[in-house]
């Protein structure tokens, strides 16, 4: 995992509430045994028309998305499947952020795992997020300030633990692994 | 000082914490029992074999496959190949994986194999006051046994295999308490899917829910496990019912559950596990069944659902809402009732155990589905499907026009081949009504398998009330 210290990036706005993981990518590319390259199916239903064809008014399609690596979501982003696909379509496409004023849990502890960053907001900030597409922000993760271009800074939670692992860039299996003595212990118990 | 009162949750959590949250770290949870199928386990076993790790405990690990698995006979027994390329290596990676990390594995030919959330409870294996998880977020079926029970990412797959554990933050309590009768061909189907509709998509985010009242207790086995199944679909981490005679009577005999003195232990454990009476719960919400009427959705989300005798309401100036009616080819303010369709899909986790069969048999013996409707009745596990076959359910399904299949997810997500056409309209006992849900550009319409059965034989939106 790459450590996540900041980032200075503009965003992207997909304004709905619900975007569900079915739409983050769908369920008949989950038959890779790999995670690699799935950037090229995110979003594919809404990317691509029947016939393969990019739809060009699609966010992700229009020329000014290019390069964003934040994604600002409506409420609720990234609920339905435990796909961990969902957070790895994001990254391999270039996100390395996404607002919203809540996301789904599994999809939440997806993110973490992988250095995506998930970002609650509050609502007038993401109302200002959503009103503003290609604003460009800066993301302080040791600060949990998200700095928007007024120069306004705004506090995310992110739990001290999370915290550590994205500025270390590592990974809870390590953390697990050390803990052998204890989770043995816990096995012995009558 | 007097103990604090425990929910039921409260004390499956406790009683597996190799060690409590803190304010620098979650807590090390311990699971009892990982359940892994062929989609979200390949990418784990590959970080296993980086890193040079082996499965702790193997023998608390059950393999499965069912997600993109074919359900055509001939290409789950022979004669023909799967007819999914990437589906037949993904079931070959997990049959490699398991032998080589020494994980048993009910493999494509299983007798007992099936949909993970069925087969589970139907061994005996999932239990009350277990953890258990799965790489699926309907895990949350299996706390209807009072079980904690939930969905991970396929890191965290990685780490139970690897450690047996879960770095975990304690999640909120919600009690549903639900009381009164539910009506006649008013199924627990329809009341999750009311309930959904009252508390929203997202009502349960960070939670987990404990389904209470007298209205739960009087469900059966294979009721509870519907409504659970469905807890994900509010947000919810998971869904937990107290352990009772209901839940002892299902279990004893499994092949997995415990037997002889080993079951008298477990019992006596097992009637520890409720709620305390004057338990306290994050947030409460109170439910009247007795004015549930059948229910289905009309958009593209599960809490996007009406009584199937009302219309599609009207939310002028909601874009999202706007977008989906046009997604649906609904028009807001008409009925759903008489809306054409297309397909109609009876199984998935949510709705394929033989009470569902039986009751969607029972709309449709002696009778022919209407002309032009695809039926699709995918039984839950093998096991199933050999009892129903016993009972005679799969003569009276394919004597209406129905096709009859091996078990797995089939169509609810569609991975094997079992699609939904492009703008078709499918009503569907499955799970999910998501755009694309089950196959590109495919229209879902959830419902219980009763009122699937009825649209099947009039190929309109049918309250199966009018059938009875």
């Amino acid at each position: 995992m790459q450590p996540f210290t900041s980032l200075t990036a503009r965003t992207v706005v997909m304004p709905s509430a619900n975007i569900d993981t079915d739409q983050i990518i769908p369920a008949r590319f989950l038959t890779t045994t790999t995670r690699a390259g799935l950037g090229a199916q995110l979003f594919t239903d809404w990317r691509y028309d029947a016939a393969g064809a990019p739809r060009p008014e699609f966010i992700l399609n229009r020329p000014e998305s290019r390069g964003c690596q934040v994604l600002v979501a409506g409420h609720n982003f990234g609920c339905g499947s435990s796909r961990e696909h969902a957070p790895w379509a994001l990254l391999d496409y270039g996100f390395r952020a996404v607002i919203s004023t809540e996301l789904a849990d599994i999809f939440c502890s997806n993110a973490l795992k992988n250095g995506l960053l998930p970002l609650i907001v509050d609502e007038s900030t993401s109302a200002w997020l959503i009103a503003h597409p290609g604003a460009q922000v800066h993301i302080d993760v040791a600060a949990g300030m998200l700095t928007l271009p007024s120069g306004a800074a705004v506090h995310f939670p992110l739990g001290a633990f999370d915290r550590h692992c994205l500025l270390q860039g590592i990974d809870e299996l390590g953390y697990l692994l050390e803990r052998r003595a204890a989770i043995e212990a816990f096995e012995q118990r009558p | 000082m007097p103990e604090r009162t425990r929910t039921l949750f409260d004390k499956v959590w406790t009683a597996h914490e190799v060690s409590p949250e803190t304010d620098t770290a979650p807590a090390v949870l311990y699971i009892d029992l990982h359940l892994i199928h062929e989609v979200t386990s390949p990418q784990a076993f590959q970080v296993l074999r980086e890193r040079g790790l082996t499965v702790r405990r193997p023998e608390r690990v059950l393999g499965t496959m069912d997600h993109s698995t074919p359900t055509k006979t001939a290409q789950v027994f022979g004669g023909a190949p799967i007819a999914v390329d990437s589906a037949a290596r993904q079931v070959q990676q997990l049959e490699r994986n398991c032998a080589e990390f020494g994980v048993e594995l009910l493999a494509l030919r299983d007798a007992q194999r099936g949909i993970v959330h069925v087969i589970g409870p139907e061994l005996g294996l999932s239990q009350p006051g277990k953890t258990i998880v799965c790489g699926d977020s309907h895990t949350s079926t299996h706390g209807a046994l009072g079980a904690l029970a939930f969905g991970i990412g396929t890191t965290e797959v990685g780490h139970v295999l690897a450690t047996q554990c879960l770095l975990q933050r304690k999640p909120r309590t919600f009690a549903i308490n639900v009381e009164g009768q539910l009506g006649a061909g008013v199924t627990a189907k329809d009341l999750i899917l009311s309930i959904i509709g009252t508390i929203g998509v997202d009502g349960g985010t960070g939670h987990v829910i404990e389904y209470r009242g007298s209205t739960i207790r009087a469900l059966a086995m294979d009721e509870r496990l519907t409504v659970c199944n469905m807890s994900i679909e509010a947000g919810a981490r998971a869904g937990m019912i107290a352990p009772d005679e209901v839940t002892y009577r299902y279990l004893a005999g499994r092949p997995r559950a415990p037997a002889g003195v080993a079951w008298e232990q477990a019992l006596a454990h097992w009637r520890t596990l409720p709620s305390d009476p004057d338990a306290t719960f994050d947030r409460e919400v109170a439910i009247d069944a007795s004015t549930i009427e059948p229910m289905i959705t009309y958009g593209t989300n599960p809490g996007m659902v009406v009584p199937i005798s009302a219309s599609i309401p009207q939310r002028p100036g909601d874009a999202a809402f706007a977008r989906a009616l046009n997604y649906m080819g609904f028009t807001a303010g008409e009925p759903i009732k008489h809306q054409k369709v297309n397909v109609v899909f009876v199984g998935s986790c949510t709705n394929a155990r033989l009470s569902d069969l039986r009751a969607a048999a029972a709309v449709l013996r002696g009778k022919r589905i209407a002309r032009g409707i695809t039926m699709l009745v995918v039984p839950g596990s093998q096991d199933i499907k050999r009892q129903a076959e016993l009972e005679g359910l799969d003569r009276v399904f394919l004597e209406a026009g129905a096709e009859w299949r091996e078990s797995g997810c089939s169509m609810c997500l569609g991975m094997n081949g079992d699609l939904v056409g492009r703008g078709e309209y499918s009503v569907s006992t499955s799970n999910r009504n998501f755009e694309g849900r089950q196959g590109a550009g495919a229209r879902t319409l959830l419902a219980s398998p009763v009122t699937a059965a009825a649209c099947a034989l009039t190929g309109r939106v049918t309250d199966p009330r009018e059938l009875l």
